[in-house]
């Protein structure tokens, strides 16, 4: 921001510009750090598979770039809520949000769609690492968009209630590494479900991330495990479920104004 | 004309500990408001119920005539709060984070407004600087300034002056005053009693979440705390003083209440005998009045 430079106003827009600056000041680790992640997936998985599996009559690569996009498109959504939230209850500065006249609405949209742009940067970094690996297609693009915007505005959400939860950073941890890191490993990022023993394709089918990675792959090969349709009526169940939650404990302050 | 601040029948638990017990109290437009307590008495819980930060158990609280629950938007408008603890944004230059505080409340251009709270506040040069690299007292200082630039009618500081230098208190209450000049209500809580009493107009004592005295800053330094005269003699006092005298090391306090009664007390210790190695006329005090109070309340 140049020293004199305008904000645009309002609670929701000055809180939504302020947490996309955040993130971009930092951006090598909140961006450069998980695209190069990334991309070492790519490099370690495809050296192993490639050649050895097809999947939907795709080649491995390919078949794994967008799932390691969307896989980052979410652990990021889920990073940049609730680190910002951690570290702002911890150093004491919220307040400075906790005292002018924001709704917890303004709140609640401001953090996840911050979420959402922080999660679609990092992505779009990912694609462009690594689509020179595969040839890659893009038969239904709407797709893409639609599964990354809704993807990561629930993990953005979980964001918010794992951040306004935690009241120190080992909480917030265990909540990434033991309900966030499984989800979207267990989610069909590396393989196709349909490849796995029946047991675990009926448990994959309950996992929300599948749809998810599910519907956003089908936008660029238009095959699927699932149909894109029923991934997105999942989804976007998941969705309002999730904020309905999450705005309902930022109405009631929860942890943040008792 | 509603009253800036009005708080009625809070109270507030944490836990087992009673924070705030039935606390009613009414500030008016325009006052220099002092709020009092030791340590843990529930000023900060008070400030916090008013800005929204804490949900209040039972009672209302409204700033401006707006309250502070069903009117959030209006009372958080015209409200100002410097927080006690020293928290600042890591991330943020000092003007970085007064325009980000300006956006929250709906102010677009607000530059020469914060330009202004810059230079009152001796930040001027420090604008551009992260908020990282600012000392202590700096970092209070743009503590003040975020809570300013809305231009908030009501303006609650907990402690703004606790690790800052003498110069910045100086410079701080000659702008504090000037707003209140200007007709900002002001409350400010401190540990330093003769800010208190060189600043308010009116004082409320808080002690275990209760309200234990409420009175203009004169009435309260008139009802607990007399002139005294304070003098170390060479001999003893003589009988009929030592009743109103106490003593306490080598100097002894007489009180009086009028300025009429030196002469006679002079008197009657020359008459007994009694020589005056030094003399001085006590002032009345609020510490005196501060503890008095807190003693006071002890044996309720
Ligand atoms: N979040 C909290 N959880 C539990 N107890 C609390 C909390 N906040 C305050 N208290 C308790 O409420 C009481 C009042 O605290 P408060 O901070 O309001 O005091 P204070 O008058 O501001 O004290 P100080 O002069 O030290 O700032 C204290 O006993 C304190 O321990
Ligand atoms: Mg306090």
């Amino acid at each position: 921001m140049s020293e004199r430079s305008d904000l645009r106003y309002g609670g929701f827009t000055t809180l939504f510009y302020k947490e996309v600056l955040r993130f971009w000041k930092v951006a090598s680790q909140t961006v450069a750090a998980p695209v190069l992640t990334a991309l070492l997936y790519l490099l370690i998985f495809s050296h192993v598979l490639e050649g050895h599996v097809q999947v939907h009559g795709v080649a491995y690569t390919a078949f794994l770039i967008p799932g390691l996009v969307m896989m980052s498109v979410l652990q990021n959504a889920f990073s940049n809520s609730s680190s910002s939230l951690i570290q702002s209850k911890v150093t004491g500065n919220i307040v400075f949000v906790l005292l002018p006249p924001i709704s917890y609405m303004e709140f609640f949209a401001a953090y996840v769609a911050a979420s959402v742009v922080r999660g679609l940067v990092v992505g779009t970094g990912v694609l462009f690492a690594t689509f020179w690996f595969a040839p890659l297609t893009f038969v239904e693009p709407i797709w893409i968009l639609v599964f990354a915007v809704m993807g990561g505005a629930i993990l953005g959400s979980l964001g918010v209630i794992a951040g306004i939860w935690a009241d120190k950073f080992d909480q917030l941890a265990a909540f990434q590494n033991f309900l966030i890191m499984p989800l979207t490993f267990l989610s069909g990022v590396f393989y196709s479900i349909n490849s796995l023993p029946p047991f675990w394709q009926k448990l994959s089918h309950w996992n929300p991330v599948f749809y998810m990675i599910d519907g956003f792959r089908h936008g660029f090969f238009g095959i699927s495990d699932a149909s894109p349709w029923l991934s997105l009526a999942v989804v976007g169940g998941c969705l309002v479920l999730l904020a309905t939650f999450t705005l309902n404990l930022l109405k009631r302050g929860y942890k943040l104004r008792n | 004309m509603s009253p800036a601040i009005r708080i009625e029948q809070v109270s507030k638990r944490f836990g087992s500990t009673r924070a705030l017990d039935n606390v009613d109290l009414e500030i008016e437009q325009g006052e220099f408001f002092g709020l009092l307590g030791p340590n843990g008495a529930g000023k900060t819980t008070l400030i916090s119920a008013l800005a929204g930060l804490v949900r209040v158990d039972t009672g209302n609280l409204s700033v401006m005539g707006y309250d502070v629950q069903s009117d959030y938007r209006a009372a958080r408008r015209h409200l100002g709060v410097v927080p006690q603890e020293l928290v600042f944004d890591p991330f943020f230059s000092v003007r970085e984070s007064l325009k980000i505080q300006s956006g929250y409340f709906g102010i677009g251009d607000n530059d020469d407004w914060i330009d202004e709270i810059l230079e009152n506040l001796g930040l001027a040069s420090r604008a551009g600087a992260n908020m990282r690299m600012l000392s202590g007292g700096m970092k209070r200082r743009v503590l003040v300034a975020q809570a300013l630039v809305h231009r908030p009618p009501v303006i609650v500081l907990d402690e703004p002056t606790a690790g800052v230098d003498v110069e910045l208190r100086q410079t701080l209450w000659q702008f504090i005053k000037r707003l209140n000049e200007a007709g900002h209500t002001i409350v400010l809580t401190t540990h330093y009693l003769e800010e208190a009493e060189n600043l308010c107009n009116r004082i409320a004592m808080l002690k275990d979440g209760r309200v234990v005295a409420l009175d203009t800053t004169k009435q309260l330094l008139r009802r607990f705390s007399a002139h005294a005269l304070r003098l170390r003699t060479g001999g003893v006092m003589p009988k009929e003083l030592t009743s109103e005298a106490t003593e306490s090391g080598g100097w002894w306090s007489i009180p009086f209440n009028s300025f009429d009664e030196i002469e006679p007390l002079l008197v009657k210790i020359r008459t007994a005998g009694c020589e005056i190695d030094s003399l001085e006329i006590g002032k009345p005090d609020l510490e005196e009045v501060f503890i008095r109070v807190m003693q006071g309340a002890h044996h309720e």
